[in-house]
């Protein structure tokens, strides 16, 4: 099982480490740097490291890699699904999951990793638990705590660790019961040259805010959904996810916006020409709002001189990335952003094209088609508020030119 | 306020600063302290002299503290056993306490203090725990008992832990059968031959139920489980998977993956005629799919197993072509793998579409994927025909780019092209030589070498792009330097009127020139294959060639079938078994598919069916390869590894003689400078000598009529074990020469090539007196016997066995390792026969205490007939003797390092009832005796 665990940062810093058997040194860490270096950009260092001895399988999220070690053969998606459990629980106790967060709150930090694995088995990974076996730092908590003596540390054994639900504590109470849900649905996409589709798929997840007094059994009932069109659960207390979904690239998506490009490198010339232009396509009479145009250009590109129709722009000539930010998409007049790209006298036209990417929001609109049609509770008496949003955003939505 | 204060230092310096505040009188500062403790320990800093302080803070009624002190304990107590005894008193007290919530981490913490003396301690709490009334008790203590056995498994075992915690796999909670399941597996990863996790259908049944309502995690474990069962027919397989089948669309990536590997193995008992089996197919695409929309680790490992699940059943993901597109700004891990599995799923169907995306990532920035991708255009044209030649226009297409290494990987797959589809695309040999100065890599060089060889006859000056060549032959790799000499006569054979210069400068460049035995080699033979019979050469260097495989880095079905079982672990990311990257001495059963049995055939013997591995006698693969890594890999195995010169070098010279002459006859010309005598250096005589010998023996080794006693050939290196080759072999003595006679047999997909055999050091010195010779590529299911010579003056090294011989065997795919035992009479040397007078002197000489007596049981022989049949392998009959109706025969051998054997074999012919030999042995060396025992009974009895 998972034997040990060290949060490095990206200069190679081991700032914290945890053994949860014996005391691994942490001169196994050296393997992983040896990869660091080789790797031209963290996003590359391999997920999979042998050492003589061990195995290192890493995460690398919020610029901290997670970096934990095995030694025997332990299924590799366990130890990545936890160590981003890991990653969402940090995230969830402080706001932010960084170094210096982790940092301030080590010994937080230290309990928590304690109470998630016992001799590298999963022990209370549901942040529902972990809140009541470990308190979450607030400066109310801390003022309190430094006055009364009392500690952050729950004495009782949390009441939904062995229910038939463990994922709900008992005994919740709540003046306003509300119950929220927002259906968040991405569009990973890749769209050639001519600007056709190459494939589209959409992910899904339906994430709630459910505070309801009791043991309430929820009911969602769908417009489009598999045969029975309803989907029946009891809720963990607070937000969660409630479920994901994927429309696969085998259907037809719908594409809600366009970029209509034309960029040109001349062999004599040391001018490129530049011109974008955004639009939108089938988005069901809505707005697309949010809309950020990133591209990265060729190392030969110096620099950029562009005109936004709206927005504003930046070109880094150092790393060689354009950004503009559109903002709102006015059907009536079309964003656009031109101008010329100087590049390096003499030299041969890059080889590559830039790919755009882009980033969008459609408010009350789920792309799939998917509408949840009611929300019934069973099992408590009270009228609960209920809400649902819909929302449909960019996820890898990558233009090729 | 923040932890970050507990960092700041003072100058009294820390530790005296802590060891003040932990014994405070004041219960907050003693918090604090420990906090201040934990906090350095978390980064790394040495807090270990501070032990007995915050052991002291431990009997507390504030958990806190009490939780922070236990965090101490198991980091330090290990250094400190002697105070971590101060600890249990306390452990055992909280054991007790009415708190579920203390009583579990006791027991848990307990469990982590790596302390001998304490686990003493521990098993009584952990007994009482095992069985406590509140469930998250006794699934802590369940994990415990895995930590226990992990300092001292023998104390779990006599303690009947191993029991109760089988028990609990009925329990009716299900976390604590999850967690059970969990030790039951790690504990059993350690004995695999324990059967610790006893299946039957009503432990299953427990299991499914526990499934479908413990945690996330606790489901990996089950079904990791399961995945070890052998249903005991169709039917209840079916009703497994129909209860797996859920777990599929879990949000866990992990639970998602270990289902599939339950389904995957599984299905295998499935008739295909089923409706459910095609039901279950088109139910495992779309979790798969979904993997690949998950984090970049994530993906990377799904995408590893979905490599192994397209090979197997490619008809799941066949639809699926468009999630493996590369999005720019993957991880260049992703892309390749991606990469991969576009090339696996490509058909005639899509296969306008992947082309359109290779090409589109040939133009990216990455150089390792755009050379990926481009050949990846490669293999589409030798994968789907109809594709081909929009191939080699898109091929044709990235070489005008000029992009330098586009141009080198192009030139690469289009040498394979050309090689699937003889004379189709030759029309671009004219575009591809343009390019032949850029080629700067040697796999470019190479294969554009071999295209002006292959098609020489279309080119009009290729000689002298050959000669252009021909200038730095000595700075060119191994690879480009064989290529070129096999190039050069080629173009000879063909035009042998304008080459005679070039051939003969490159055969002298590779002969005469060069250290590289290889590369010798193959110019002596053409050489003499030129100089003897030029219309076999003829034959020889442009014989037709073997087609090549449709599909590369194909896993060889026996290897894929047991990584399917293995799927989701780190096997199926390495592709590789666990047995060869496992730690240590582990023992790793291996895994293979269960054999598809219907319900209706199987109810009379379920016991047969389960799979396992194959009984019966299994040849002895070296398994941990620690020190004979270590010994083989010192030398190079690259090139064939000529031996040490041999004693006798009778042929050396005869190379020489045969070069001769012979190649003007097939020019006419005057000019043809016959190579001197000298062009054979003195230093390189010998071993190229018995090079070339062995050219000769290779058709007589095989099927001895005389010489000592042949065994049947034995599997040495099963294909299971060697990623398809099979290797069986002998040894045999012949006229004084010991060779080891092998069969090699492709069990692969894909064709093997650059065979090489190395020793490891051995008893007597055995070792390869030649390199393998291995004349064509091994086809798969092709079958190649050589006669492998050896001598005796290789390093020793004392084997146990004596006769022990390791062996490690390479070729184009990987290095293998097994060991073999000789029998002991190859080494009996032909000289062996001992004067009487010596013989006598001898064995009174030799101390009776080296004296060794043996049996060989039912021999019916006399003693002419055993006296002929030992004298053929070389054990003589010095005197012979008939004391009492007894045949004494009296014998001596010698071993080809010397050691004198001597015996005495009673014989007690006419006896029916009494048909055993009576054998003793003496010898200076008393270790040698039973392997010369062996030999005779080997020698006696066939």
């Amino acid at each position: 099982m998972i034997h040990s665990l060290f949060l490095i940062n990206s200069s190679g810093d081991i700032f914290l480490e945890k053994h949860w058997k014996s005391v691994v040194s942490r001169s196994v860490c050296d393997y992983f740097f040896e990869a660091q270096e080789r790797a031209t950009e963290a996003e590359n260092v391999p997920p999979v490291i042998p050492t003589p001895h061990h195995y290192l399988l890493s995460v690398y999220r919020h610029k901290i890699f997670f970096v934990a070690v095995i030694q025997t053969e332990v299924p590799p998606l366990f130890v990545i699904e936890f160590l981003h459990r890991v990653v969402d629980t940090f995230q969830d106790y402080f706001g932010v999951c960084s170094e210096p967060v982790i940092k301030d709150n080590v010994v937080v930090v230290y309990e928590v990793l304690e109470e998630m694995l016992d001799n590298g088995f999963p022990l209370a990974t549901e942040s529902n638990i972990l809140k009541e076996l470990i308190k979450p730092p607030t400066i109310l908590r801390t003022v309190v705590n430094t006055i009364t003596g009392s500690t952050n540390v729950g004495d009782q054994l949390p009441t939904g660790q062995l229910s038939v639900v463990p994922w709900r504590r008992t005994g919740v109470k709540y003046t306003n019961n509300e119950a929220y849900f927002d259906v968040i649905e991405e569009i990973d996409a890749i769209i050639d040259k001519s600007g056709s589709t190459i494939t589209a798929e959409i992910q899904g997840v339906i994430d709630a805010c459910v505070k309801l007094t009791g043991m309430p059994d929820l009911t969602l009932s769908f417009m489009r959904w598999e045969s029975e069109r309803i989907l029946s659960f009891i809720p963990p207390d607070g937000n969660f996810r409630l479920l994901s979904y994927h429309v696969s690239a085998q259907n037809l998506v719908a594409i809600p916006v366009y970029v209509k490009h034309s960029i040109s490198f001349r062999d004599s010339s040391s001018l490129g020409r530049f011109e974008i232009t955004v639009g939108p396509k089938q988005t069901m009479g809505k707005t697309i709002e949010g809309v950020i145009v990133t591209s990265q250009m060729p190392k030969g590109v110096l620099n950029m001189s562009l005109t936004p129709s709206q927005g504003t722009h930046t070109f880094d000539p150092v790393t060689k990335m354009l950004s503009w930010d559109v903002g709102k998409i006015n059907p009536q007049k079309l964003p656009s952003l031109k101008g010329t790209m100087s590049l390096q006298a003499g030299a041969s036209k890059p080889d590559e094209n830039p790919t755009i990417n882009l980033q969008f929001k459609i408010q009350q609109l789920a792309i799939s088609g998917l509408k949840v049609n009611r929300l019934d509770m069973y099992g408590e008496k009270y009228k609960p508020f209920k809400g649902i949003k819909y929302m449909t955003k960019a996820g890898k939505f990558q233009v090729r030119t | 306020m923040t932890d970050s204060k507990y960092f700041t230092t003072t100058k009294k310096g820390e530790i005296f600063e802590l060891k003040a505040e932990l014994n405070s009188d004041k219960k907050e500062k003693k918090k604090e302290a420990v906090k201040k403790v934990i906090a350095s320990m978390t980064v790394g800093k040495d807090v270990s002299a501070l032990f007995p302080d915050v052991v002291n803070c431990m009997q507390t009624d504030n958990l806190e503290l009490k939780k922070l002190v236990y965090l101490y304990l198991m980091n330090y107590a290990k250094s400190q056993p002697d105070m971590a005894i101060m600890a249990v008193n306390t452990f055992v007290k909280d054991c007790e306490d009415p708190n579920p919530l203390i009583r579990a981490l006791a027991v848990r913490t307990m469990g982590c203090i790596r302390v001998d003396k304490i686990t003493e301690y521990l098993c009584e709490p952990l007994r009482k725990c095992l069985k406590d009334e509140d469930p998250y008790v006794r699934k802590t203590a369940a994990v415990c008992v895995a930590k226990l056995h992990d300092i001292n498994a023998q104390l779990v075992e006599d303690q009947g832990f191993l029991d109760t915690l089988k028990d609990l796999i009925s329990d009716s909670n299900p976390m604590v059968v999850a967690n059970a399941v969990a030790a039951l597996s790690e504990i059993a990863e350690s004995h695999p031959s324990s059967n610790l996790l006893d299946l039957n259908p009503q432990s299953i049944n427990k299991l499914l139920t526990a499934l479908n309502e413990c945690t996330e995690w606790g489901q990996i474990f089950i079904l990791d489980c399961l995945a070890n069962y052998t249903p005991k027919d169709d039917r209840e397989a079916q009703s497994i998977c129909e209860r797996v089948t859920p777990r599929l669309s879990h949000a866990n990536s992990a639970v998602v993956l270990s289902a599939v590997k339950v389904l995957m193995k599984f299905m295998e008992m499935l008739s295909k005629d089923l409706d459910y089996y095609g039901t279950l197919l088109k139910k495992l695409a779309p979790p798969l799919v979904t993997l690949l929309s998950a984090e970049p680790e994530l993906q990377y490992v799904a995408l590893r197993n979905i490599n192994l699940i397209v090979q197997k059943r490619p008809e799941i993901l066949k639809h699926e072509m468009k999630v493996f597109f590369v999005k720019y700004n993957d991880p260049i891990y992703v892309k390749l793998e991606k990469l991969d599995i576009m090339i696996r799923l490509a058909s005639q169907a899509n296969i306008a579409q992947v082309l359109a995306e290779l090409k589109e990532y040939a133009t990216e920035v990455d150089v390792d994927f755009v050379r990926k991708a481009v050949r990846a255009i490669g293999r589409c044209a030798i994968k789907v025909e109809q594709s081909a030649e929009r191939c080699v226009s898109t091929l044709l297409d990235l070489i005008q780019t000029k992009v330098n290494y586009v141009v080198q990987e192009a030139i690469v797959v289009i040498k394979d092209i050309f090689r699937k589809y003889p004379n189709k695309y030759e029309s671009v040999i004219a575009t591809l030589c343009e390019n032949l100065d850029s080629l700067d890599e040697p796999e470019a060089r190479a294969a554009m070498i071999w295209i002006v060889g292959e098609y020489a006859e279309r080119i009009d000056n290729a000689d002298e792009l050959l000669e252009s060549f021909l200038e730095g032959f000595h700075d060119e790799s191994t690879q480009v330097q064989l290529q070129l000499l096999t190039a050069i006569v080629k173009l000879f054979l063909k035009k042998p009127t304008e080459t005679q210069e070039l051939v003969q400068q490159v055969l002298s460049l590779a002969t005469q020139d060069s250290d590289n035995p290889d590369l010798r080699d193959r110019g002596y033979i053409y050489w003499r294959l030129l100089s003897t019979d030029p219309v076999a050469a003829k034959e020889v260097v442009l014989a037709e060639k073997p087609l090549i495989s449709e599909e590369t880095d194909l896993i060889e079905p026996t290897l894929l079938d047991e990584l399917i079982c293995y799927i989701g672990t780190l096997a199926s990311v390495y592709h590789k078994p666990p047995s060869a990257f496992v730690e240590g001495g582990r023992g790793v059963v291996h895994k293979s598919l269960p054999p598809r049995t219907a319900s209706n055939e199987s109810t009379e013997s379920p016991e047969t069916a389960p799979a396992g591995p194959p009984s019966g006698e299994q040849p002895d693969v070296i398994p941990a390869q620690g020190d004979l890594l270590g010994d083989l890999l010192n030398l190079d195995l690259g090139p064939p590894v000529s031996g040490p010169p041999l004693a006798t070098s009778s042929v050396q010279m005869g190379a020489v003689d045969l070069l001769g002459g012979g190649l003007d006859s097939l020019i006419g010309g005057p000019n043809f400078v016959t190579p001197p005598a000298a062009a054979v250096p003195a230093n390189l005589g010998a071993p190229m000598g018995s090079g070339l010998s062995d050219l000769f023996d290779l058709t007589s080794g095989v099927g001895t009529l005389s010489g000592s006693y042949v065994a049947p050939k034995a599997v040495w290196l099963p294909a299971m074990k060697a990623k398809g080759l099979e290797i069986s072999g002998t040894f045999t003595r012949q006229v004084g020469s010991i060779s080891m006679d092998l069969q090699l047999t492709n069990k692969a997909l894909q064709v093997m090539t650059d065979f090489a055999i190395q020793f490891n050091r051995n008893s007597f010195g055995l070792a390869p007196a030649a390199p393998l010779q291995v004349h064509a590529p091994l086809s798969p299911n092709q079958t190649v016997e050589i006669s492998l010579p050896l001598n005796t003056v290789g390093s020793v090294m004392k084997m146990e066995p004596l006769n022990n011989l390791q062996v490690a065997v390479k070729n184009n795919i990987d290095v293998f390792y097994f060991s073999t035992l000789y029998p002991l009479h190859i080494l009996f040397v032909e000289d062996g026969k001992m004067e009487r007078q010596m013989f006598l002197a001898t064995w009174k000489d030799i101390p009776n205490e080296n004296e060794a007596q043996f049996q060989i049981r039912d021999c019916p022989l006399n003693a002419e007939a055993a006296s002929s049949r030992l004298q053929s392998s070389n054990i003589f009959t010095v005197a012979k003797r008939n004391v009492e109706g007894q045949d004494m025969l009296y014998q001596s051998l010698k071993l080809t390092n010397g050691i004198w054997v001597l015996a005495e074999l009673r014989i007690q012919p006419g006896n029916p009832n009494f048909m055993d030999l009576e054998l003793s042995l003496k010898c200076r060396a008393p270790e040698v005796s039973p392997h010369v025992c062996q030999a005779y009974e080997t020698i006696l009895k066939n």
